[in-house]
């Protein structure tokens, strides 16, 4: 189970990104955070904000429109 | 060629933090509010100091009072979903007095129905991650604006004060 869940449903480009952001920041480092998105551009945009942050990319899947993703915060 | 590969790495301009990058505003406009305030804001999320210089029509956007307008007299390009397929407006129809703002609520209408923020929102987001904003003094002088029309913590300055931050940044857009 991830520490946090942040759904995102709905929001579009940079929402989701921008909300993770945010959850991230409350978190102790180590700590992972579940987001759910309706937005097709998050696969590319959660893959580069982890590449750009440190911050771990654990897991992605989909499922009836809806990518989850599983980060994992950098120490 | 190594030169594109030189250019675009952080490298190659020594003493240059590869996180930071400015931004030129430059339009006023609700479509052209959209790509500084999102590339902004995406950018200060990933950690780059952002810096956003408003100048000529983009110091609208630093408004306390934001009723931001599209016009598609010009623009050929904006062509709204309707019924199915992509409506563009003729020119002389889009001079008709209260188009512009029929066309504006109506994308307006679009964007909340698509889950996209309000420039409000991003511009408030902005200001939560420390973007660095900078009015240019000239346009208020020659637009008549002043500080208390616009919303706070702003800096003012000029030419001097932009090309200042762009030496310092590794990435310089003009919107």
């Amino acid at each position: 189970m991830a520490d946090q869940v942040l759904d995102a449903k709905g929001l579009n480009c940079p929402l989701p990104i921008l909300k993770a952001k945010k959850a991230l920041k409350s978190l102790e480092a180590g700590n992972t955070l579940e987001i759910l998105s309706t937005d097709p551009g998050s696969v590319a945009d959660f893959a580069a904000f982890c590449r750009t942050t440190g911050n771990e990319l654990v897991e992605q899947s989909e499922g009836d429109g809806v990518w989850t993703y599983l980060i994992r915060k950098a120490g | 060629m190594s030169n594109v590969a030189e250019m675009s790495s952080p490298q190659a301009q020594p003493g240059i933090d590869p996180n930071t990058m400015s931004i030129i505003v430059t339009k006023g406009s609700l479509d052209w509010a959209y790509p500084p305030f999102i590339l902004g804001t995406t950018a200060a999320a990933m950690g780059l100091e952002v810096t956003m210089f408003f100048t000529f029509y983009g110091l609208n956007l630093l408004m306390k009072d934001l009723n931001l307008q599209v016009s598609s007299l010009g623009n050929p390009a904006m062509k709204m979903p309707m019924m199915g397929m992509h409506m563009g407006m003729p020119n002389i129809v889009s001079a008709i007095p209260g188009v512009d703002a029929a066309a504006s609520k109506m994308m307006k209408n679009l964007m909340k129905k698509k889950g996209i923020a309000p420039i409000q929102d991003l511009r408030e987001l902005a200001v939560e991650a420390d973007v660095r904003m900078i009015a240019c003094q000239m346009t208020m002088d020659m637009f008549e604006y002043g500080q208390e029309d616009m919303i706070g913590g702003l800096e003012i300055g000029g030419a001097a004060t932009y090309i200042e931050v762009a030496t310092q940044s590794h990435i310089n857009l003009f919107i």
